[in-house]
């Protein structure tokens, strides 16, 4: 990344490994664990939250002087809502299609504490420019652990990806059917979220022992 | 710029101001961009109802609607009459044939009838105007209702092209915040094909309405007189209204259907 200097660059790659929203931090679980039944839904939610969380970085960042302290958490939501709302009208008016895909998405962007969560430890603290970039850091190191997720539990649980059969059909038994394999309903529910989320962090703590913690 | 941001003076100016800004920001948008809004709701609506009486440009297993241009001609093409029946018994108080509804003034038609609105009147008492649209699948008359139900998170709802005898011919099903994987999976052709051809009524012609049923050993439904579907996994409570929206709101109409029995014998 030639344009950017090393210290600003480390705001995009931490959040995707050693500094990531959900495995470090543990935020934003709960829509992690609401939407990766299927990955076409974690993709496109990892894509909302990473334009929501851009923008409303710098919004903030531009406002950290003239926002009073007292209300500060109130005025943070202000703004994610308001611009969630606008998202959505504007899908609604020229990409009806789209916004149906969204619906259900745009009402989890505003409570997604990841959001909160890089408002106030971040924009709050930084110029626009650091802002921005501390944003898209975190929603892509977001929306990559969502995908991972929602990679396994579509394809164990629903044999698919994107919807689209990887692995035989189920019902007539073609494919790794045929050999006896069966989908596990288990990924499809939510807990199952919870623990590849915990293998994860395993899988990473174990790779890099700087972030075990005592 | 040093501004006191800590003074309870500029607290509260500030947030008389952010409202303000905030306030007019959103009712500028949301007041400039309600006619797109409307005539998309509109068009989905028509492409909703042609879906169910299989007037739609599916692929082998995903749910593509006729174009945004088009959907207009096709709709008064295959629609050939637009009802509106009473609740009670099922007698039409409103009859639109092509001509009818082409010429109408826009917001007269049937298919505008908010459903929604309807169930709050007749849960306040009054009756219900129950809308009701005439077209053709394969060669044969078929009728198209809409329902509405609640889901796990949100409402629920559909278009159901029923024959003359409450035969399903199709069906379509959509919902405003079912879960994604689990409950959103009411929209997948999987689950709305298995609808085709299943039977509403007894042999008596008693309404059974239809159960998604779990465990009912019929994953290909071949069964179509047991009145059940084969349940999503992980989308219980979506499944069970799917089941009470179809039981509910298409009993109305079945006084419909027995007048119609009447007249054609």
């Amino acid at each position: 990344m030639g344009l950017l200097s090393k210290k600003d660059s480390k705001l995009i790659t931490d959040p995707l490994a050693d500094n990531n929203p959900i495995t470090i931090q543990v935020l934003g679980i709960c829509s992690a664990l609401a939407i990766t039944a299927e990955l076409k839904a974690s993709l496109v939610m990892g894509i909302a939250v990473l334009f929501v969380l851009g923008i409303g970085n710098v919004v903030i960042s531009l406002m950290r002087n003239i926002i009073p302290s007292k209300i500060r958490i109130i005025v943070q939501l202000i703004v994610v809502a308001t611009l969630v709302i606008i998202v959505d009208q504007v899908l609604k008016a020229f990409a009806y299609e789209l916004s149906k895909t969204l619906s259900v998405f745009i009402g989890l962007i505003i409570t997604n504490c990841i959001i909160m969560g890089r408002f106030e430890a971040f924009a709050l603290g930084n110029g626009p420019w650091r802002a921005f970039l501390d944003g898209i850091g975190n929603a892509l190191g977001y929306a990559v652990i969502l995908i991972i997720v929602g990679f396994f539990r579509e394809l164990l649980g629903s044999g698919t990806l994107f919807g689209i059969p990887v692995l035989g059909d189920a019902i007539e038994k073609t494919g790794v059917y045929a050999l006896g394999y069966e989908n596990n309903g288990f990924m499809l529910m939510p807990p199952m979220a919870l623990i590849i989320v915990g293998l994860i962090i395993w899988v990473q703590r174990s790779r890099n022992k700087a972030l075990i913690e005592d | 710029m040093a501004v006191n941001t800590d003074k309870n003076s500029y607290t509260i100016l500030f947030a008389i101001a952010m409202v303000v800004v905030v306030g007019s920001l959103l009712a500028f948008t949301a007041s400039s961009l309600k006619p797109t809004i409307e005539e998309n709701e509109r068009m989905e609506k028509q492409q909703n109802i042609l879906y169910a009486i299989g007037v739609n440009e599916n692929g082998d297993n995903d749910i593509v609607f006729v174009g945004t241009d088009k959907v207009g001609d096709l709709f008064s093409t295959k629609i050939s009459e637009q009802l509106v029946l009473e609740s009670k018994d099922g007698n039409i108080v409103k009859q639109m044939t092509r001509q009818e509804y082409m010429t109408a003034n826009n917001n007269q038609e049937p298919y505008l009838i908010d459903v929604k609105k309807q169930q709050a009147n007749a849960k306040a008492g009054a009756s219900r105007l129950l809308p009701l649209f005439v077209g053709e699948k394969d060669g044969q008359t078929v009728y198209v209702a809409p329902i509405r139900g609640k889901g796990l998170w949100d409402a629920i709802w559909g278009y159901v092209a029923l024959d003359k005898n409450m035969v399903i011919q199709g069906v379509f099903f959509d919902h405003a915040g079912e879960t994604p994987g689990l409950g959103a999976n009411i929209k997948q052709r999987y689950f709305m094909d298995d609808f085709e051809g299943e039977h509403l009524l007894s042999d008596t012609g008693a309404f059974k309405g239809i159960t998604v049923a779990k465990g009912n050993n019929d994953p290909l439904n071949e069964r179509k007189e047991d009145f059940k579907v084969d349940a999503l996994a992980g989308a219980t409570i979506t499944g069970d209204g799917i089941a009470a929206m179809i039981k509910n709101d298409l009993k109305l109409y079945v006084p419909f259907f027995e007048n119609l029995k009447k007249q054609t014998n």
